[in-house]
């Protein structure tokens, strides 16, 4: 499915046809603006800068090149095409239908799952945020920025899914992704890794090197979930994850 | 479950097999005279006035009977048809060969039906008197507990005995270890002997010990139990001189889909291990004054209602054993209910009303003490108003639409004069009440508001329910909580409730659920009770158990 771009949210997965969805979603995207410009990258935010923007999930759309200001870039919800044979790959449930809702049995564990993953992409554009101050060369500081709107994005991302799925607890859950901060004695991210400094280019550099390789094979492991929402995104997560390695 | 395997409660007197009600004016006479070949199931011979859960079904119809169509009734004989024999209690071979759900099953509906007994008692004034004209052992003998005078014939050789403990290695669950100490008042060391003997205890010292009220003679017995409940009959206060109203038989109809009647439907969900029971309100304003309402009858939409809840309760509980979650919901007008409250409260001193409010009273006792997980749903278009907005009080979480004025009809909830008494759980308080822990002032602010619709917010922020999840939320919220309950150990949530249900003071009733009952469900999943060497499995085999010694 193409993106709709004549939305205030660009998503793949007919946020207009779900209003009660939308409405939630445009109720926590302000919020999501406040906490970028407070707290995203510092002193760049009024540039254009040459960015990456899915337009399409496909092969062709992921890599859309444009100049545009970071508040400005177009976050959206992209998943992966469904595919509606899809089996569940292991454990006692295995062969039966992947599970389009979250079943109520595994609502706790599910739900730790996608906000410790999504905790953990606001943190890194937290720990970056000036990071840009210091560039060795633009090339660098536009890959740094590359870097913070697909964060930003993946964090979209994870409160899609908790808005779509999860309730008000999903909501309460997505607020408090705005709330931590990363450093923040009485208010932390929620793993340790996010709330190191990231003070000079070295440090960034193995953190896109070492951690995002982690990451990535976090990602591959939710990308295997039974619960399909979620592995659908977390495989569109995967083609961006690439692009933070690549930096590394 | 096919309809045919159904456990069914519906009794009439004209096909009675185990039990005789006849009235002679103010006095009614029920006698015991179970057909041996008669039991529910088919393994075992109810020989000696012993009975199954079927003897029990037609006890309550009995009972039934005698609040609706004999409200002239101030004293009930309850004896038994056999020479020299009461009772020998619960039929020990079908215990034996039942599941443990069964037994717990059993159990409960005959704690439930002698707990009827004693609200009848209390709350219009029929005297009980249990009439034991020869041996009464076990069950009997708690059915004689329950009343509210034990006469026992003295013959030389009647005894009243609790042989549980040393034949059976169980315990007298239904109510016995309970009554004996709390409502009779025998003292503890006594009760330590009486609940260890076999062969029980006999006349004076029955008496003596305050096992029984009065004994007589075998020649006099009768004579004089009749005399005493005639004497009883006619001081009973005002006895009315009404007409009785018939007990017509239920109109149920259960398919696949699960048990539906007029006012309610229970729509059981076996995949999901649900079921959505569906309370409607009147579809038409109840009548204003008594004499209407009695010729209502039995269509009195709270009487109609509660007989359905009643039956739908005891169809989920019996043959829906899977059913796990309870979801509650109602349907209708909550001003008609309102009006149907106001009905009730202004005709309370008429007979028939107060046997309605009973009737509604105990069906709300059975949900309260129903092993299943109860969440009650007030969306759009319900009606939790007043009495039915006590479902939602007896609910373990009750879940709230806060719906946009925007986007429909605000749900809303309304309190009434029946959520601050009449309706009192087994602990002797309202459900209001339990919930606030007795909270005086909060209690007398909600009654300033009774009559007043609460909106979600309001609702949630007053305590009245748990959660009030907008539109946005409700579906997910419901399903993920629905699910997620469903999926807990069967177990530790029947404990968790039973737990939680019954804050505050124990009465002698919140005992018999919790204390007793659940001290008799250990025993009876212990190898010393149903192992192949236990106690109710060797029972009558000519050897003795072989127990594990081991004290836990």
């Amino acid at each position: 499915m193409s993106i709709d771009y004549q939305q205030k949210i660009p998503n793949n997965v007919d946020l207009a046809g779900d209003r009660k969805l939308q409405r939630a979603l445009e109720h926590w995207q302000p919020r999501y603006l406040d906490w970028w410009n407070a707290l995203g990258p510092e002193g760049f935010q009024a540039n254009d800068v040459y960015l990456r923007t899915a337009i399409n999930v496909g092969a062709e759309g992921w890599a859309h090149f444009d100049h545009v200001k970071m508040p400005d870039y177009r976050w959206g919800i992209f998943l992966a095409e469904r595919d509606p044979d899809r089996v569940i790959g292991f454990g006692d449930d295995m062969g039966k239908p992947a599970w389009q809702d979250v079943p109520g049995e595994h609502r706790a564990a599910l739900r730790r799952l996608i906000v410790t993953q999504g905790d953990t992409e606001p943190a890194s554009v937290e720990q970056q945020r000036l990071l840009g101050l210091s560039c060795p060369s633009l090339y660098d500081l536009r890959n740094l920025f590359q870097v913070n709107v697909e964060e930003g994005r993946h964090l979209w991302a994870m409160v899609y899914l908790l808005h779509a799925h999860f309730g008000r607890a999903g909501r309460e859950e997505a607020e408090e992704l705005l709330e931590r901060h990363s450093g923040d004695p009485d208010n932390p991210r929620i793993l340790g890794t996010f709330n190191e400094p990231i003070e000079d280019w070295l440090s960034f550099f193995m953190f896109t090197y070492f951690t995002d390789r982690d990451g990535k094979y976090q990602l591959k492991c939710l990308a295997e979930s039974a619960f399909d929402p979620l592995a659908r995104t977390c495989q569109f997560m995967l083609t961006e994850e690439a692009y933070n390695m690549f930096v590394g | 479950m096919t309809t045919k395997d159904l456990v069914v409660y519906d009794r009439d007197p004209a096909s009675y097999r185990h039990w005789t009600l006849t009235v002679d004016g103010g006095v009614a006479t029920l006698t015991l005279g179970v057909d041996e070949d008669g039991g529910l199931r088919p393994g075992y011979k109810l020989k000696l006035n012993s009975y199954d859960l079927g003897v029990d079904m037609e006890l309550y119809d009995a009972l039934q009977r005698l609040r609706f169509e004999h409200p002239g009734v101030g004293a009930v004989i309850v004896t038994s048809a056999l020479d020299r024999m009461f009772s020998a209690g619960a039929n020990i071979y079908m215990l034996g060969q039942s599941s443990h759900g069964w037994k717990v099953n059993f159990c409960k509906f005959t704690n439930e039906t002698r707990n009827g007994i004693e609200d009848t008692s209390r709350h219009s004034g029929v005297t009980y008197i249990a009439a034991l004209n020869g041996t009464t052992a076990g069950g009997g003998y708690e059915l004689a507990l329950a009343c509210d005078e034990i006469w026992l014939v003295d013959d030389r050789s009647s005894a009243v005995s609790l042989p549980e403990v040393p034949l059976l290695g169980v315990l007298p669950g239904t109510g016995g270890l309970t009554r004996v100490v709390d409502k009779r008042r025998v003292r503890r060391d006594l009760a330590d002997v009486f609940c260890t003997s076999e062969e029980g205890v006999r006349g004076r010292r029955a008496k003596e010990w305050g096992l029984v009220d009065e004994t007589a003679p075998p020649q006099q017995f009768m004579d004089r139990v009749r005399a005493r409940a005639a004497d009883l009959a006619a001081a009973r206060p005002a006895p009315p001189a009404a007409e009785g109203v018939a007990v017509t038989p239920l109109a149920r109809r259960a398919d696949a889909d699960g048990y539906h009647y007029t006012f309610v439907d229970a729509a059981v969900d076996r995949a999901a291990r649900t079921a959505t029971l569906t309370v409607r309100a009147p579809t038409e304003p109840v009548p204003a004054d008594a004499g209407a309402i009695r010729a209502q009858g039995m269509d009195f939409w709270p009487l109609a209602m509660a007989r359905e809840l009643d039956d739908a309760i005891l169809m989920l509980r019996t043959n829906e054993a899977e059913a796990g979650v309870i979801v509650l919901r109602t349907e209708g007008d909550a001003a008609l209910v309102l009006a149907a409250d106001a009905a009730l409260a202004a005709n309370a001193g008429d007979w028939f009303v107060r046997e309605v409010i009973g009737m509604l009273r105990r069906t709300l006792a059975r949900l309260d003490v129903s092993s299943r997980s109860l969440f009650a749903l007030i969306d759009e278009g319900s009606c939790f108003a007043g009495t039915l907005y006590e479902l939602a009080l007896a609910a373990d979480r009750s879940y709230m639409l806060d719906l946009p004025e925007e986007e429909g009809r605000p749900t809303a909830i309304a309190l009434s004069d029946m959520n601050f008494g009449p309706l009192e759980t087994i602990s002797g308080s309202s459900r209001l009440a339990l919930r606030f822990a007795g909270d005086a002032e909060k209690l007398a602010e909600l009654a300033r508001h009774a009559g007043e619709p609460f909106t979600a917010l309001d609702a949630e922020a007053a305590g009245l329910v748990t959660f009030a999840p907008d539109d946005i939320d409700w579906d997910d919220e419901i399903r993920i909580a629905i699910e997620e309950r469903a999926a807990l150990s069967p177990d530790a949530l029947t404990g968790l409730e039973a737990n939680l249900r019954f804050a505050g003071a124990e009465t002698m009733l919140t005992k018999v659920f919790g204390r007793l009952s659940a001290w008799q469900n250990w025993i009876f999943n212990r190898p010393n009770a149903v192992g192949e060497e236990g106690a109710l499995k060797r029972f009558g085999s000519g050897s003795k158990p072989d127990f594990d010694w081991k004290r836990v």
